[in-house]
This record gives C-alpha cells, sequence and structure tokens, in this order.
C-alpha cells in the first residue's frame, strides 16, 4: 500500500506509468516500436526479515526499541560504569535470559520463514521458451514468461490465463490460500488467442500491481501478420493468482504479469496493526507509578546520604577511609554517581520478568480457547482460532458489542419460503405430498385458490433460473471425496436424488436458494456450458438459453441482471434485486400489488428480492451490446463506465414478482444476546438489510423486548414532518434526547444506571441515510452537536439498530463509540468482507467462520464457529482472563514492592551506603525462580469462579467491568499490602537484631544472616499470599507453590554449602544453615509470615460474608429466566412482531 | 476412513487440561474453618510467647558502657592517651550469674556494614590463596599496599580496623583478685573456622614465612601470624577474634562475642561478690561518636536475652483469639447460611 502511493508520488513526474506493458514470451511485437525489455523485479518471495548477517544487530535493534528492554539495558551499562552495589550480572543476567529467548524465538520463526520462502523460490516449474519446455526453478521465472501449471499446483506467480487444457477455455482454480474459500473459481482464457502459444504474438497493457485480490484491470493486443492488433479487455476473471491452485484441469498455460513481491499475495502479506488492551495501558501507568517510587527512593537516599555525611566524623570515620579516587572525585559528580547507585539497588522493583510472565501468560493461556472443544462446530470441522493473544483479557472488558446480522445473527442459510407473482402468493409444500408443487395459502390479499397466469409463473420461473450466477458442481471423477464443495447440495436429508443432490456453487447464499426454490417448483438449472445455459422445465425438457451478458452485483446497485437470448431469438434481460431499486425502473401500476407482499415478508424477517424482466428490441441489444464491450475495455474508471451501462440497460422493466427467502436464527442466538445484555454490554446491530427485516430478527433474538419503547430516527420518519430533512432530524433528536436522557432517572454512571432502573427500556433505530446526515451535517457545529445527542441517546438503549449500513459505516459508528467519553471497549463480531472494516476498528475483532468466505475471519483477532460460542468465549474466558492478567499485574507489584522495600529500609542503617540487603544470588532469581512459576500457573489456571457458574450467571462480568481489578483502588491496597509487609520484614527483623546473639553457643549473626531471614520471610509470604489468593488448586498449583518453596530451601542449602570459586566474595556461606540451626530465627520467620497474612486471611473472611449470598442466589435465579424464556421464544414470531410493533412510536 | 481421521485432527483434546476441567481443590476461608483455626493459631502463639517470654526473662544480662566520654568514668583518661592504655571497670554481682557466660563487646554507631567498608576484603588471600598474596583484591584499597607499594595481608579496611581492646575479668575473693578463665575458642561459626577461612600452608614450618613480602596491616601493632602470643594455632587468619571481626555486623549497634566463661571454677557461673574487669584501651571510637560496651549475658535455647519476639507472639496469639471472638459474635448475630457446609 504504502510502497504503490510512494510511487505514486515519487516515481509521478518522471515515469508517470500507471501501467505496465508485458510481452507474451518476450516476442518484440510488430506494431510497437523498440522492444525495451521493461524490468520487473524477479520472482522471489521474500518474507523473512533476517539473514545470516544482519541478524544479531538486526534483532537487537529491534528488541531494545521496546522500552522495557531499553530501561535494563540501561541499568545494566550503569552497572558496568559505575561503581554500584551489585554486580552487573543481577540484571545483566535476567535481561540476557530475556534477549536469548526472544531472539531464539523469533531467530526460529525467521528460520521457518526462510524454508518456506525457499521452498516456494526453488520450486520447479516448466516454462515454455522458443518452444521448448523448461524445467527452471520459480525465482527465475520474469514477467512474460509463458508457465505451464498442471492440475493441482499453486500457481507460481500471478498469470493471465492464454490456454486451457478444458474445451471450454476455462479452469478451476480454489483461492483457499489466499482468501479461505475453497470453492472452486471459475476462471477464462482470453478469448481469440491462438492455441499455438508459439504463435501468439501479443503484449499485455495492465494496472501497477494493487493488493486488492479481486480487481485486475488490462487489456491485451493480439497482433497477427497481416491484420490490424486485435485488443481484448482482461478483467479479475482472467488473473491466475500465486497461491491459487489448480483444480479439475489438467493443464493451464499463462503468461506472468506480476512477480515475487509484486504478485498480489505478496501485496496482501503485511502484519495487522497491532491492538493494545487496556491491561496494557494499566501496567504502563502502574509501571510510571513505580518509577516515580524508584526516582523518589533514590533521590531521598541521596539526600540523606549527604545530610548524614555533613555530621562530623560520619563521612569517613578512620576504620573506613576512601581511597584516593574518591576522594578527588568532584563532589557533584559524586552525587549523580550515588543517586545511579542507588537506582540501580532499587531497580528491582520495576521487574523485567513480568514482561516476559505477561507475555508467556497470554501467549499460553491462548491455547485454552484453541482447545476448548465447546468451540468445536462439527459441520465445519473447526474449532475456535487466535488471530492474536495479546486481547485475552480484554474479551472480559467489553461493553459494546457491534454485530452484523446477516451469517451473525442469522445463520445465512437461506431457504426459499414463498414468492409473490403478479400480486399472487404461492407459498411452497412439501413437493412430494403436492404433485405439482405449487399451492396458494391465506394470503390476506390474494383471492382463495387463485393463480397467476401459467405464463407469467413460467417467466418468473425461468428468471429464477437464468438471473445468477450459480454454478452446477460437476462430481466428476477427478475430484473425490477430498474436495471440498461449499455443502449447498440440495438433499435435505431426503432420499438421495439426483436432481437434489446437485452442488450449487454461488457467493451468495441467496442465489443458491433462489434457484433450488425454482428447482421445487420444477424448474431445474442444469449448469452453464460455452455460454449456453441449461434449463430442465416442468415437463422435463431442456430449454437452451445463450448466455449474452452478466450484469454483476453490486452493493450500490443492489440488484443484477443477465441478458439472454432464447432460442426464438428473443433477447431478454431478467433482473433481480432488492425492492428499493427495482420499484424505480418498473412500470408503476404494477409496483403496488408486489410491494404489499414485500413489505409483510419483510416485517416477517425474510429477505425479500423482487424480479422483473424486459424484452431487448436487436437494435437495442446491439448498442447496450457495443456499449458494454467498451466499457469492458477501458483501463482507466472502468467500474464507473461499467456502472453507468448498467444503469441505463436496467430501467424500463416489468416486474413479475418478489421472492421470500428466510435466513434462519444462528442457534441460541437470542439466549447469546440475553447472556451478553445480562452481561451489561450493550448490543448494537449494523446490518445492510432492510430495516423491517432487521427489527424483526432484533425482536425473534430478543434484543427489542415487547416493554421496549422504539425510538426510531430514519429516512421514512424524517420525510413524515413533509418539513427540510435536517430540521425534522434536529428535531426528533432533541424529543428523542429528552425522553431516553433527560426524562431517564439520574444516572449514577457507568454500567450500573440500566440495571438500577428497570423503568423503561429503549431500543434505537437509525438507517444508513440519516446517519450519514447526522454525522455529516453541513455546518461542523451542528455536526458535533448532532453527534453527541446522537451518542447520547444510544447510551441509554438496551439495543441500537443501524440498517442500510455499508461497510464503511459499520466501521465509522465502532469509531465513534470507541471515542465517546470515558473509551468503551467495543467488541465487533461478523462473517463476511463486509464486516472487516468494523471487526479492524474495534478493539476486538471477532470473526465467524460462516459462508461468506474468509476475509472476517483472516482480519480478525478471534474467530469463532458459531454466535453462541461468543457467550462462553466473553462470559468464560474474557473473565478468567482478565481476573488472571489483573491478578498477574497487581501481584507483581506487589511482591516486588515488599522485595525493595527492605532494602531501601535498610540504607537508614547502613549509612546510606547502597549496602544490598540480599545477596546478589537472591536479587536475580527473586523473580526468575523463586516466585515466578506460582504466579504462572495461577495466571493460567485459576478460576475463581467455576465456568458453569460464570456461563450460568451472566451478571457476574459486570463485577469486573469498566477495569475493576486494575483500577487505583485495588492498586492502592496491593501497593499498601506491601507497604505493609515489607516493612513488617524489615522491622521485624531489626528488634530480632537488637541482639545478634540468636544461636544457643552464644555466637551471632551478621548482615547476610540479616538478609536472608527477611529474605525468606519474603518468599513465603509472597507464595503463601498468592496460595492464599488461589481459588482453584490443581495439581500443578500445588506442584508448582510447594515446589517452588521447596526449591527456594533447596537452593539455598546449595548455595551455601559451597564455595563457589568464580565468586569474589563468600557472603552466604553457611548462612543459611546457620539461620536455620537457631530457634529464634525459625520463631522470627514463622511470626512474620502469620502478621504479614492476616490481614488477608481477614480480608477474604470478610468478602466471603457477601459472597455466599450472592453465589448462592444467582443458579436459582437463572433457573427462573430459563423458565422464562423458552415461553417467550415460543410465541410465533409473527404475532411478537405485529404486537410489538405497536409500541413503536411512530 | 480419511475423513474420520481429519475429524479426530481437527478436533480439540478433550482431556482435563484443556478443557480447564482439572480435578482442584477449591478451599473456601469460611468462617466454619477460619474461627477454629484463629482459635488454634492463637493458643499456640500465645503457649511459644509465654515460653519465650519467660525463657528471655531468665536470662541475666550485665552490660557497662567504658567509652569514657564522661569524666567520671574510669577509663576517662584512657581516651586521650597513648595505646595500650589500661583501665579498670569494677562491678558486682547480687546473685549467682549462672553459666556458661558468655562475655560480648559491643560497638555503637558503627557502620561495619557499610558498603565500602564490607567489601574491603579479599576471601582469597583470606582462604590462604598465596597467590593473592602477592596481588590483594582492589576492593581492598585503600588498605591493599602500603606507602611502599608492599601488599597488605590480610588487606582491607576490614581487617585493618579489627578489634583491639582486651579485657581480663577478676573475681575479688576477700581481697583477692583471682582471674576468672576466658575460653577464646568456639566463638566463631564453625564453616569460618574449619572452611572458609585457611592459613597460608606452612614454609619452612612456619607461618611467619608464609607471610614473607608482605605487610601487616596499618593499624595493626603486630602482624597476622603472631596475633596470639599464648597460642600458636590461634595465628594467622585462624585467630579466633580475627574471625568473630571479619563476620560484618548487621547493624550500627552491635555486639561480637568476645570470650566464653566455660572453664574452672566458673563454668557454672560467676558467683555473687565483686569483679573487677581490667580493659587494655586501643580502640579509638569517640571520633566518629561511636560507644563501646561490654556485656556479660548467659544464653538459652532461643540465643541472647530478647524481650521482643516473646512479647510479639503474646500480641499476635492474643489478637487471633479476639478477632476469632469477633468474628464469631459476628457469625452468631448474623447467621450465614452456608457456613460450616
Amino acid at each position: 500500500m504504502l510502497r504503490r502511493r510512494l510511487n505514486r508520488l515519487f516515481g509521478g513526474d518522471e515515469r508517470r506509468v500507471d501501467s505496465r506493458t508485458i510481452y507474451v514470451g518476450h516476442r518484440p511485437c510488430p506494431g510497437s516500436e523498440a522492444f525495451i525489455p521493461p524490468k520487473f523485479c524477479d520472482n522471489r518471495i521474500v518474507s523473512s526479515k533476517y539473514t545470516v548477517w544482519n541478524f544479531l544487530p538486526k534483532n537487537l535493534f529491534e528488541q531494545f526499541r521496546r522500552i522495557a528492554n531499553f530501561y535494563f539495558l540501561i541499568i545494566f551499562l550503569v552497572q558496568v560504569i559505575v561503581d554500584t552495589p551489585t554486580s552487573p550480572v543481577t540484571s545483566g543476567l535476567p535481561l540476557f535470559f530475556v534477549i536469548t529467548v526472544t531472539a531464539i524465538k523469533q531467530g526460529y520463526e525467521d528460520w521457518l520463514r526462510h524454508k518456506a520462502d525457499n521452498e516456494v523460490n526453488k520450486y520447479l516449474v516448466t516454462l515454455l521458451e522458443n518452444g521448448q519446455r523448461t524445467r527452471k526453478e520459480s525465482e527465475k521465472i520474469k514477467v512474460g514468461d509463458v508457465v505451464e501449471v498442471v492440475e493441482d499446483e499453486t500457481f507460481p506467480c500471478d498469470l493471465i490465463l492464454l490456454r486451457s487444457s478444458r474445451d471450454d477455455d476455462t479452469c478451476f482454480v480454489t483461492t483457499a490460500s489466499l482468501d479461505g474459500e475453497s470453492n472452486h473459481k471459475t476462471h477464462y482464457t482470453v478469448p481469440d488467442t491462438e492455441r499455438d502459444l508459439e504463435l501468439l504474438n501479443a503484449t499485455i497493457e495492465c494496472e501497477q500491481p494493487q493488493p486488492d485480490l479481486y480487481k485486475f484491470v488490462g487489456r491485451m493486443h493480439i497482433y497477427r501478420d497481416d491484420q490490424e492488433p486485435v485488443v481484448r479487455s482482461l478483467g479479475p476473471e482472467n488473473l491466475l493468482l500465486k497461491g491459487a491452485t489448480l483444480k479439475n484441469t489438467k493443464k493451464i498455460y499463462g503468461v506472468a504479469v506480476y512477480t515475487g513481491m509484486e504478485t498480489k499475495m505478496a501485496l496482501n502479506y503485511q502484519g495487522k496493526s497491532q491492538k493494545r488492551s487496556v491491561v496494557e495501558k494499566s501496567i504502563n501507568a502502574f509501571l510510571l507509578v513505580y518509577l516515580c517510587i524508584l526516582v523518589s527512593k533514590a533521590l531521598v537516599c541521596t539526600t540523606l546520604k549527604y545530610v548524614w555525611q555533613s555530621k562530623p566524623g560520619q563521612d569517613e570515620p578512620w576504620y573506613n577511609h576512601k581511597t584516593q579516587k574518591e576522594k578527588d572525585t568532584y563532589l557533584y559528580l559524586k552525587m549523580f554517581t550515588d543517586f545511579l547507585s542507588f537506582m540501580v539497588l532499587f531497580n528491582f522493583i520495576i521487574p523485567v520478568s513480568m514482561y516476559v510472565t505477561v507475555e508467556m501468560q497470554k501467549f499460553l493461556g491462548s491455547f485454552f480457547i484453541t482447545w476448548d472443544k465447546d468451540f468445536f462446530d462439527p459441520e465445519i470441522q473447526e474449532g475456535a482460532l487466535v488471530n492474536t493473544s495479546d486481547l485475552n483479557e480484554e474479551l472480559g472488558q467489553v461493553e459494546y458489542v457491534f454485530t452484523d446480522k446477516t451469517g451473525t445473527l442469522t445463520q445465512n442459510n437461506m431457504e426459499f419460503i414463498e414468492c409473490c407473482i403478479d400480486g399472487f402468493q404461492y407459498k411452497y409444500r412439501d413437493s412430494r405430498t403436492e404433485l405439482d408443487g405449487f399451492c396458494v395459502t391465506d394470503g390476506p390479499v390474494s383471492k382463495l385458490q387463485q393463480k397467476a397466469g401459467r405464463e407469467k409463473e413460467e417467466l418468473f420461473l425461468r428468471a429464477l433460473c437464468l438471473c445468477h450466477t450459480v454454478q452446477v458442481k460437476e462430481a466428476g471423477p477427478g475430484d473425490g471425496g477430498a474436495d471440498l464443495v461449499d455443502g449447498v447440495d440440495g438433499g435435505d436429508g431426503g432420499v438421495p436424488h439426483e436432481a437434489e443432490q446437485r452442488g450449487f456453487i454461488a457467493s451468495s447464499p441467496d442465489e443458491v436458494a433462489l434457484v433450488k426454490g425454482a428447482m421445487k417448483y420444477g424448474f431445474t438449472f442444469l449448469g452453464l456450458e460455452c455460454k449456453q445455459m441449461k434449463i430442465q422445465n416442468r415437463n422435463n425438457d431442456i430449454e437452451v438459453y445463450e448466455l449474452l451478458h452478466v450484469l454483476n452485483f453490486d452493493p450500490v446497485r443492489r440488484r443484477m441482471s443477465v441478458i439472454v437470448r432464447t432460442n426464438t431469438g428473443e433477447t431478454l434481460l431478467f433482473c433481480k434485486g432488492a425492492d428499493s431499486s427495482i420499484f424505480p425502473r418498473v412500470k408503476q401500476d404494477e409496483v403496488d400489488r408486489i410491494r404489499m407482499h414485500v413489505e409483510r415478508n419483510a416485517t416477517e424477517g425474510y429477505r425479500t428480492l423482487c424480479v422483473a424482466y424486459k424484452q431487448l428490441s436487436a437494435e437495442e441489444y446491439a448498442r447496450v451490446d457495443a456499449e458494454l464491450q467498451e466499457a469492458r475495455l477501458a483501463l482507466q474508471d472502468r467500474e464507473e463506465r461499467l456502472m453507468d451501462v448498467y444503469n441505463r440497460v436496467e430501467t424500463g422493466m416489468s416486474l413479475i414478482g418478489a421472492t421470500a427467502v428466510e435466513d434462519r436464527l444462528q442457534e441460541e442466538a437470542a439466549e447469546t444476546m440475553e447472556a451478553l445484555q445480562g452481561a451489561g454490554m450493550k448490543v448494537w446491530v449494523l446490518t445492510g438489510d432492510k430495516m423491517e427485516t432487521a427489527k424483526s430478527t432484533c425482536y425473534a433474538c430478543r434484543l427489542f423486548q415487547r416493554g421496549t419503547e422504539l425510538l426510531e430516527l430514519t429516512v421514512r420518519t424524517l420525510e413524515e414532518g413533509g418539513r427540510k430533512r435536517e430540521e425534522r432530524m434536529h428535531e426528533l433528536l432533541l424529543d428523542y434526547h429528552k425522553r431516553a436522557v433527560q426524562d431517564a432517572p439520574p444516572a449514577k454512571g457507568g454500567v450500573t444506571r440500566r440495571w438500577s432502573s428497570p423503568a423503561q427500556e429503549y431500543g434505537f433505530i437509525i438507517d444508513g441515510a440519516t446517519l450519514s446526515l447526522v454525522l455529516n451535517a453541513t455546518p461542523e457545529a451542528s455536526a458535533s452537536r448532532y453527534k453527541s445527542l446522537f451518542l447520547q441517546i444510544c447510551q441509554n438503549c438496551t439495543a441500537v439498530l443501524c440498517c442500510r449500513m455499508a461497510p464503511l459505516q459499520k466501521a465509522q459508528i465502532v469509531k465513534m463509540v470507541k471515542n465517546s467519553k470515558g473509551n468503551p471497549i467495543t467488541l465487533s463480531i461478523g462473517d463476511g468482507a463486509n464486516d472487516v472494516s468494523m471487526i479492524l476498528e474495534a478493539h476486538v475483532g471477532i470473526g465467524i467462520k460462516g459462508k461468506e468466505g474468509r476475509q472476517a475471519v483472516r482480519n480478525s483477532d478471534y474467530a469463532i464457529p458459531k454466535l453462541k460460542h461468543l457467550k462462553k468465549l466473553l462470559l468464560a474466558h474474557g473473565h478468567l482472563y482478565y481476573v488472571r492478567i489483573a491478578h498477574l499485574v497487581q501481584y507483581f507489584f506487589y511482591k516486588n514492592l515488599c522485595f525493595i522495600l527492605p532494602q531501601f529500609l535498610y540504607q537508614f542503617f547502613c549509612g546510606y551506603s547502597q549496602q544490598p540487603l540480599y545477596d546478589a544470588a537472591y536479587l536475580t532469581m527473586y523473580n526468575i525462580c523463586f516466585t515466578s512459576m506460582p504466579i504462572l500457573a495461577y495466571s493460567l489456571l485459576e478460576q475463581h469462579i467455576s465456568i458453569e457458574i460464570l456461563l450460568d450467571d451472566a451478571k457476574l462480568y459486570r463485577e469486573i467491568a469498566k477495569n475493576a481489578m486494575l483500577r487505583w483502588g485495588p492498586f492502592l491496597y496491593w501497593t499498601l499490602l506491601g507497604l505493609f509487609q515489607g516493612l513488617l520484614f524489615f522491622f521485624g527483623v531489626h528488634c530480632l537484631f537488637r541482639n545478634p546473639a540468636l544461636q544457643d553457643n552464644g555466637q551471632v549473626f551478621g548482615n547476610w544472616s540479616y538478609g536472608t531471614i527477611v529474605f525468606t520471610v519474603l518468599v513465603f509470604t509472597v507464595t503463601l499470599k498468592l496460595a492464599l489468593d488461589t481459588r482453584h488448586w490443581t495439581w500443578i498449583n500445588h506442584f508448582v507453590i510447594w515446589g517452588s518453596l521447596a526449591f527456594y530451601v533447596f537452593f539455598s542449602f546449595f548455595w551455601g554449602g559451597i564455595i563457589w570459586p568464580f565468586l569474589k566474595h563468600q557472603r552466604l556461606y553457611f548462612v543459611f544453615a546457620n539461620m536455620l540451626s537457631s530457634v529464634s530465627a525459625w520463631l522470627v520467620i514463622i511470626l512474620l509470615i502469620m502478621l504479614s497474612l492476616l490481614p488477608d486471611i481477614l480480608l477474604a473472611v470478610l468478602r466471603r460474608r457477601n459472597s455466599p449470598h450472592a453465589r448462592q442466589k444467582k443458579p436459582s435465579q437463572s433457573n427462573m429466566g430459563g423458565i422464562q424464556s423458552p415461553r417467550s421464544s415460543a410465541r410465533p414470531l409473527l404475532m411478537r412482531t405485529f404486537s410489538d410493533e405497536s409500541n413503536t412510536v411512530i | 476412513m480419511m475423513k474420520k481421521k481429519e475429524e479426530t485432527a481437527n478436533r480439540p483434546d478433550n482431556t482435563a487440561f484443556t478443557q480447564q476441567r482439572l480435578p482442584a481443590w477449591q478451599p473456601m476461608l469460611s468462617a466454619g474453618i477460619v474461627i477454629p483455626g484463629f482459635v488454634l493459631i492463637g493458643m499456640a502463639f500465645i503457649g511459644i510467647g509465654v515460653a519465650l517470654f519467660i525463657t528471655s526473662r531468665n536470662i541475666q544480662v550485665l552490660e557497662r558502657d567504658y567509652t569514657g566520654d564522661e569524666s567520671n568514668s574510669p577509663c576517662n583518661t584512657c581516651t586521650h592517651s597513648s595505646p595500650d592504655c589500661n583501665c579498670v571497670l569494677n562491678f558486682t554481682l547480687s546473685k549467682l550469674f549462672e553459666g556458661p557466660v558468655f562475655f560480648y563487646y559491643g560497638l555503637s554507631n558503627y557502620y561495619q556494614n557499610y558498603r565500602r567498608y564490607g567489601v574491603s576484603r579479599d576471601d582469597s588471600q583470606l582462604s590462604g590463596d598465596v597467590a593473592y598474596f602477592k596481588n590483594p583484591d582492589s576492593n581492598c584499597a585503600p588498605y591493599r599496599v602500603d606507602s611502599k607499594s608492599v601488599p597488605i595481608v590480610p588487606c582491607g579496611s576490614i581487617a585493618n580496623s579489627m578489634f583491639n581492646d582486651t579485657f581480663r575479668l577478676y573475681h575479688i575473693v576477700n581481697g583477692k583478685e583471682m582471674e576468672v578463665p576466658f575460653d577464646g575458642k568456639g566463638i566463631a561459626w564453625w564453616t569460618d573456622y574449619n572452611v572458609k577461612f585457611r592459613n597460608p600452608s606452612l614454609v619452612n614450618g612456619t607461618l611467619k614465612a608464609a607471610f614473607d613480602g608482605t605487610v601487616k596491616p596499618i593499624n595493626w601493632p603486630k602482624p597476622a601470624y603472631e596475633l596470639d602470643p599464648t597460642d600458636s594455632s590461634n595465628n594467622g587468619f585462624l585467630n579466633q577474634d580475627f574471625l568473630v571481626w571479619m563476620r560484618a555486623a548487621a547493624l550500627p549497634d552491635f555486639r561480637k562475642l568476645y570470650r566464653r566463661i566455660t572453664q574452672g571454677d566458673y563454668a557454672a557461673g560467676l558467683p555473687a561478690g565483686n569483679y573487677s574487669l581490667k580493659i587494655t584501651y586501643n580502640y579509638p571510637v569517640l571520633s566518629f561518636g561511636g560507644r563501646k560496651k561490654i556485656v556479660l549475658s548467659n544464653v538459652s535455647w532461643m540465643g541472647g536475652k530478647n524481650q521482643f519476639l516473646g512479647i510479639a507472639y503474646l500480641v499476635i496469639g492474643s489478637l487471633c483469639i479476639v478477632m476469632s471472638m469477633v468474628m464469631l459474635i459476628v457469625y452468631a448475630k448474623f447467621k450465614f447460611p452456608d457456613d460450616g457446609s
């Protein structure tokens, strides 16, 4: 992307080339000027970051760009340069460890990338060179080479398809590795190219490489010896993408147009932007506090040191003379180095290991999501997918859920329900019971037992059979069971029947539903071969139509058309599309009869499409054909020009009928939504669908309840007043604001508000057009005012429905809420390409592995197979992850505060000389070995509330809302606890050491014994504190907690038991063993551990006073809900929508 | 067949660990556990506390400051006179001072835990490695080499500032002074004496020769190999007083063991009566505001006298009992339904 922009910027004047010219087979063309072989990049893919030579410097540079690593590097350097109390090893070793582990991990990953690159680059491909087939390594392919690819091979670069072994000049391709869509796509050869590629003399002109997989514009000039060059248009259907695989086709020949890093696959290969979680922000804030503590400690000590030294006799007592060098040092420099020394002494308060532990927790913890078998969907044979582990805890903090409707709330599993032909309603009943499949139901409009004319019926069904881009899946011998067909075979569990088993492949499930619907009524689409569409009609005759043009569907036009020629020579245009885009283009007298049906179907939650047709006269067709050809050849603005032609063609049609397709709700959609709302989240439905359809889905999902008062802000309500839209909107906004915000009971703020006042619930509905009116109101000032009004209203509504949304508008809404007051955490969930923008925009993006390809999944942070899994993902996993990591962070700060505080206090008793209280080994190992494993195990395994209860009682989610465990309150508690314990450790042992004769043989203990006693108390206390907090003791917890205590004891014996030859000072020699031989030391250790844990035990007991209430009652509450909910869902959808309708304000 | 395999490959493992369903013990700190627990702990603490308190109270301690900065104190004259000044400190014991009696000297405002001071030693030297006799560790500066660049052994501030007052205790029986025998063995850590500190191997059968090419620490009157003229095995780095001094104290007010009284008539303790302590006053402390004292004490299983532990245990123990009472009352009043279950 950037590169392209740069190209545009810099290459602008010098060589303003928006297109590239390719000589097929490097043959100079007669028509063109002198043949200059153009320079393009080679076909080498480089995804690796490092080479053997630059790995070390580059990787180190990358690593030290992280602020934490840099900080520790500085500390390390200070230790090396300045005379400091602790040896550089104490901070160097952990840093070295962290850096090495990261470097090894990154190096390994890069090695894998190198391997993968090599596999691709060294792959042998067959080239056609001067009539010879030569084998070459893939990386040697140059633009213009003609490449041969055989079945099941992947394309080595982006190719223009020249020749296929299939008779119909097509080939099948699956792009599973590019966008995850495993269905077969048909690609076409360039028409009119010679069969013999040796003789082909052509140039290709195409746009510069761009990353969009679905866009390609080009033009091919074919030169023949004597004739004028022939020009053929090239589109994405001619382009075979690198990474895609050839299927069902023996072999193809293509000419390379984009190679190496310029292929679309490589251009799409880029890291996503990093999302940061709130927990990380909290960590940074806490770090800042601790940094302040660190600096102030060092400042206090430095100041006091010089104050103390100014007293006579203290600066340089006779027993402790300074060296000459020390005497000569400039005073201020001495002060500065003293300050640095203190910083080094206390730097352990910010532990390097916290980052490692947090990273490990996130990385390992995310496995529990992938491993969860509840997320496994037997239908697609897949479980959940975690694309980033950085956001695990964010799942526990979600306040706003933005969900797509189609495919997310609903199954996107379309079923043809009914149709309306010429105003008469046809409802399908099981074709096996009633032979002709048609039956007329009690439509309120259609007169009983009346049918539209047979001719109209058949026209309508033919339209359904012809107007689509569905392919018939061939069950050829080439593709056995291993091939994945986008599973829409017709058999709904019925008897295997040839016609019903027919698989249809289409980009949109609606189309398949319509084709299958037509099949039920006797018209079967047999397939498209050589531009001939075959239909089997009711009389089992085969009708053949020549497909002349497909006017593709696009979301702006919201319709698609085909132009076909019947065997009688008539040229027909069939068009189907959304009512709003069809009605203005048909004769008005037909509209009213059908509109009623369409609207009624929409309120029932069906997706409706209108079908129209038009007969084209020969002259008309000729003109259209010419225009279309011209537009298709255009290199610039092709899209716009095509659109223009389409719009001109699709006018003056006559309406035949309408269809209704049901999109059933996802399994447990309502329960999931209810749980999310119960958990205090606000659910917004963002859909491109019609308001009526979307509204009824909302009712069905229980997002809107019977008592919900609906506030509507749509084009419909805006037009009612008969005044200018903006004025009306202004008025409505104010009115709604008054109702929903001002008249609402005084808010206590935050999530609690809604739950304290069950008075009136509001739902808000807005559509895309109105939203853009709100957001883009003409004067800037009023726009921001509208926006804030709109936001305030929405924040007071239980559910918000935004319909008729363009993908970008979805992202706009998410962004608006994300940046509103309080910066709420947003989550977007969707399944289609149109949801990608909002998935990327929200704090957490969830993709559903649905039917609409893999775009959403690829761009999401987490992907789940079904909507219902969202409940467990948020309520159980999210909750647990949040609690775990919050506890991890707080605990880490706490344990390092009470680790370093005694060392700080000791300075007051050692003449501010930076004397460390603990031995260097203890300083180094404390965070790495003695106390790291228990908290890691806790942060992976803790379930303070069991998963079942979390799922049963959604309200528990609200207990951790708004970053509850990492706000300043809890932080203060932990800090105070750390302070208390640190003071206790130090002064407790201090009191004991007023008489250092602690052994029964009268011998005295020295300073290292002092430190070791404090350290022993410290290690035991912080570990037991964690044990107290652990609510879920698996064997791993037992092993790790008792194991690390045992390890501490073992290590201390070991460390003190040997004279270590590499140590200058044998400080700890037998100190630990001697300590244990003193009864007093034992007693003081027990006393201090007990005393420091006492407040925590008390608090736990006091807290427990409330929790049993809550936890006892909750299951019974949810039971009540459980009894109630089936009843409400049992109510027929229709009844509900109509009775609820009365609550609508307008 | 193939499809089945695929299915099992994709399906997450259904193990207790991956499904986060490991069997777990879920302890709840309910009142049913905590109240009896507190009572038990409280009782145990009070028990220990009483034992500690009584033990500590029974330990006899006699402390005498002999800094000599006050004009009426016996050592006043020594504060500004030449080394090896003698002064006498008299005291009376009204009852038997039970043995074994331990004789400590104490210093205050003396920063043995000063960082530069604490590292100013060469443990390799002290473990008898002759290589470091020639080239002492740089940390020993400014007591690494003398003005003529001859290495100092033992080098460093700690060794240089070794305490060098000496004491002799006399029991006055019928006006006659009877010297109380001091036992200078076993005052240092066993491991220090036997493992950590080693004399250099003898050269020509003498320790003196092993120290050839080195000088004594500047403040020492005698070299290391002549520290104890009475006992040849108590010389060099294995001199017990030296070992005691080399184990740096934790706090600026400290005491160090000087001698034990375990021999002869005094093994059972010091009988009541008058005693006089003859001090050879060498060690200057007034320059940095320090003080010196001697301490006579006997020890128990818990070491020297220290009231802190006993009192702390008693306080915490009673606190536990009180809290369990409070909790009991609170719980009895509000009746929590699921307690005890």
